[in-house]
């Protein structure tokens, strides 16, 4: 980073303090408000697709009971503890590098990226499953099991892939952060006085794991609906 | 917030306020139970409470997240105002939509 050069100009000042800022502490606070604010538009950007996911289980309850039966509900339960798990690790990581402990910092990174990548692997089992069975939306889409509920069934599979996709999407995009993020430990940039990286990375990480704390429920757990 | 008098001391340092490893681990334990609880409810017929507790557990989840590991707890009053703001706007999005949605009976709703 270029930031190095500049600090040896401004002896008295840390290497990765921006000049636009008056200390450390505020450019802090200026980067975990910054992303909470993205967080912000991503919380409405995930709850569009929400709304409108809700909107159509209302109107169409029995379709939306029998396409969560189709998920296999022990991979989506399997997910959700992998994730957390690496939620843990990733805020432990957090925690490692306020404590300016490098090893364990890279340790629990490098543990977040393998939880992550092991996620996106069983996700990755579970869609080819759904491919192999005709659950793609479109002209690949082959489940005529109940046809009344055919139509619905496939708009179900339109959210499944498409929440699930972009909840995947995020993933890939955190794993490459993490990447990033563990070269800056690697070359041992964080401590006490400087971790908003790795703070800001971990807002993302959790942000994505709350997003599939809900989507499991929604996609995998539907109650069948009994009424007339 | 509490902790503002301590941060004047370290005038240029952003204020490290190092959680305790039992309240991490607390937090995935609940997460974790919380997992379960979910699934475990999801085989009941609660009758029209399968939704509303599926629901229930998962906003704990998230709150839990949202204090603890995002660090939400120790953050100043702005960051609160930008969480709490967030989730004010997801609000007006469900509860207008449905306002419109819920109240089309006639059409939508055998």
């Amino acid at each position: 980073m270029s930031d190095m050069a500049l600090g040896n100009e401004h002896h008295h000042h840390h290497p990765f303090l921006q000049h636009h800022f008056e200390d450390l502490g505020q450019q802090h606070e200026a980067s975990t408000l910054g992303m909470w604010m993205f967080l912000c538009t991503e919380i409405l950007f995930f709850g569009g697709v929400l709304c409108a996911y809700w909107v159509y289980r209302v109107m169409y309850p029995e379709a939306w009971a029998v396409g969560a039966h189709l998920q296999q509900t022990g991979w989506g339960a399997t997910n959700t503890i992998v994730l957390i798990v690496s939620s843990l690790t990733m805020a432990l990581a957090v925690r490692a590098a306020q404590l300016g402990k490098r090893g364990q910092q890279l340790g629990f990174l490098f543990a977040t990226l393998i939880f992550g990548t092991a996620f996106l692997v069983v996700k990755g089992i579970e869609y080819h499953r759904h491919w192999e069975e005709g659950l793609f939306p479109g002209s690949h889409f082959h489940w005529h099991e109940h046809p009344e509920l055919a139509q619905k069934v496939q708009l179900f599979m339109c959210f499944y892939w498409g929440m699930t996709g972009l909840h995947a999407l995020h993933m890939i995009i955190g794993a490459g952060l993490l990447l990033w993020i563990m070269w800056r430990a690697y070359k041992n940039h964080f401590g006490p006085e400087y971790y908003a990286p790795v703070e800001v990375m971990g807002l993302y990480w959790h942000f994505v794991d709350i997003v599939w704390i809900f989507l499991f429920p929604f996609l995998y757990l539907i109650h069948e609906v009994h009424h007339g | 917030m509490a902790d503002t008098t301590e941060h004047h001391q370290l005038e240029h340092a952003p204020h490290v306020h190092v959680t305790p490893l039992w309240i991490y681990i607390a937090v995935f334990l609940a997460l974790a139970v919380g997992t379960i609880v979910t699934y475990l409810a999801s085989l009941v017929d609660l009758g029209m409470w399968n939704t509303p507790v599926a629901l229930i557990i998962a906003t704990i989840k998230a709150v839990l997240v949202i204090l603890f590991f995002m660090h939400v707890i120790h953050s100043t009053r702005l960051t609160w105002v930008t969480v709490v703001g967030s989730f004010l706007w997801l609000g007006i999005l469900f509860v207008l939509t449905f306002a419109d949605y819920l109240t089309r009976g006639w059409s939508l709703f055998k």
